[in-house]
């Protein structure tokens, strides 16, 4: 009976661990096929690869496409863990009951439904020009409650005999956190890194609201505009969506776990 | 002398605490209060360009005779219903199955559900929609396999749709949420279990018995996470679907992106029937979380 059991939580993650990947492998493979034999059924990798990326790159601009996605997600990433762990810190590292108080009503912007606030925001950036620009990608979500979260919350486990000592040194405050804290929180960075550069480069709405000029689309809104055409080509199409997963799925694969405590971090 | 200088020291500390956390804070209330406030008062007004004028509650009366937002509305909780609660429990079987010490291939299951989390949106939404096309891959599969005699073209039937909209969501975010019940898992002494397993009891009864009360605080935050993430659903209609056929699978963030950027742009209607989104966020947490407090 245990027996029977046992075989059959293994056969369970067995079948549903294959439907996970089906789908990617699926796609994999057709980005290597031609639009017929995907329709036909093609389960193995085929060899018209290279025809389908010379068929994309008539298609759409992948290459600036890619350089923008890349853009956008870098400095977004580099900007936002700045911001975001010096905040973290500074609530943390010198609390008191005023910042708890500013700390509570940021936590509210969690609750915020970004559509709600999405038109103001495309009025006030045409307003100050930041259309098709990084610096309009970033703005919204540059600071987040979610990453500040994260930071107060290793802030924490800062032993405070360190930062004494530091003082004692005569490092002032910003050196501290510059020059202690950072090298010391490096699994917290590359957790907060990895959520914050995967949801930068899978972002959707909002660059299709203010990347209103052909040159300053990402990979995400190139992979949508391909499907809109009369005839799908099968072939084109799954490359173009397995060119915007290789970056996030190759961060995966290397980090995993720390893509894991980053999503569940700021809540342990 | 000594007091007074330690004094100005930790004013000091003080003030460079403020200068630290001063750009996010001001961010966030730039970027997500102050628009907040600006949408509530654009809801409340009529007109286009320059033509604008205060209309009261009138936006707010126009979206409840609004056949096709009333169909997003509903199609928003169709999804909510029906996918969130399967969801929520496959991920929790499936972590409580993980959560086995003497389970092999542990770490390979885990990173094959996880893995669908790591693609966008957009990617996954275009994968299905092509998987469910008459001509996609599971077409041809039924028809190979003598169930289907041609076609069956799944995206043009709101019923079929929909059931294909929720597998999908089903397949991206269930590896998401089971990886938070790994992480309260986590904090359970082991021993817990391995005594209720001496005890006799099954893994039905565990499950019951221990893992749901003591993960309740995890389950909470994921059914508002998900609750939260199903009202704003957006890249699954327009990419998926494209919110077809005849606005049967349509969501509300798709409908008022329409409303504003696709048709003859109307801020102030998109804006009042967004505001209905922020109040059912916060009523629906407020509720989750006034059932999740009870005591039993």
């Amino acid at each position: 009976m245990t027996k029977i059991r046992n075989i059959a939580k293994y056969v369970f993650l067995t079948i549903v661990s294959l439907i996970s990947i089906f789908p990617l492998y699926w796609m994999a493979v057709s980005a290597t096929h031609a639009s017929i034999d995907v329709i036909r059924g093609a389960l193995l990798p085929g060899n018209y690869l290279f025809k389908n990326l010379s068929n994309l790159l008539i298609a759409g601009d992948v290459r600036g496409a890619m350089i923008n996605s890349f853009k956008y997600s870098i400095v977004m990433t580099v900007l936002a863990l700045f911001i975001c762990s010096l905040a973290g810190y500074g609530f943390e590292i010198y609390h008191d009951k005023a910042k708890d108080a500013i700390m509570s009503v940021l936590l509210l912007a969690m609750m915020v439904p970004f559509v709600a606030i999405m038109i103001p925001l495309f009025q006030m950036f045409s307003k100050w020009g930041l259309l098709n620009t990084t610096l309009g990608f970033l703005l919204p979500t540059l600071s987040t409650p979610f990453l500040i979260m994260l930071f107060r919350q290793s802030a924490r486990s800062f032993p405070h005999d360190i930062l004494e000592a530091a003082r004692l040194d005569g490092l002032n405050e910003f050196n501290i956190f510059l020059r202690i804290f950072i090298p010391t929180m490096k699994s917290t960075y590359a957790s907060a890194a990895i959520i914050t550069f995967m949801g930068a480069w899978n972002s959707y709405l909002w660059p299709k609201v203010i990347m209103t000029d052909k040159t300053s689309i990402t990979m995400p809104m190139l992979v949508a505009n391909l499907k809109e055409g009369y005839v799908t080509d099968y072939g084109v199409l799954m490359l173009a969506v397995l060119l915007c997963s290789i970056p996030t799925v190759i961060i995966f694969f290397l980090l995993q776990k720390q893509f894991a405590e980053g999503i569940t971090g700021a809540v342990k | 002398m000594g007091n007074k200088k330690k004094l100005s020291l930790s004013q000091k500390q003080n003030i460079s605490g403020w200068i630290f956390l001063t750009p996010a804070t001001l961010l966030i209330a730039i970027m997500s209060f102050y628009p907040m406030i600006r949408a509530i008062i654009l809801s409340m007004q009529s007109g286009v360009g320059a033509r604008i004028t205060f209309s009261g509650l009138t936006n707010y009366k126009r979206m409840f005779s609004d056949a096709i937002f009333m169909q997003s509305l509903k199609n928003t909780f169709i999804y909510l219903i029906v996918q969130v609660p399967i969801m929520l429990i496959f991920a929790l079987l499936l972590a409580s199955l993980l959560n086995d010490k003497h389970l092999r291939f542990k770490g390979l299951f885990r990173t094959c559900i996880f893995l669908p989390c790591a693609t966008s949106l957009v990617s996954y939404a275009i994968i299905f929609r092509s998987l469910f096309a008459v001509d996609g891959y599971i077409n041809t599969a039924l028809v190979n396999l003598g169930i289907l005699q041609t076609g069956y073209n799944f995206l043009s039937n709101p019923f079929a749709a929909r059931i294909v909209i929720i597998i999908a969501l089903l397949w991206r975010w269930t590896g998401y949420n089971m990886v938070f019940y790994l992480a309260g898992l986590q904090n359970i002494e082991y021993s817990i279990y391995e005594a209720a397993k001496i005890d006799g009891a099954t893994y039905f009864q565990i499950l019951r018995k221990i893992t749901i009360p003591l993960l309740k605080p995890m389950i909470l935050l994921t059914a508002i996470m998900s609750t939260n993430g199903t009202l704003q659903l957006f890249d699954e209609s327009v990419n998926l679907t494209s919110g077809g056929p005849a606005n049967a699978t349509i969501t509300m963030s798709h409908y008022i992106y329409n409303s504003s950027f696709k048709y003859v742009p109307n801020f102030g209607y998109s804006a009042a029937m967004s505001f209905l989104i922020l109040i059912l966020v916060a009523v629906l947490a407020a509720v989750q979380m006034k059932v999740g407090d009870k005591r039993d």
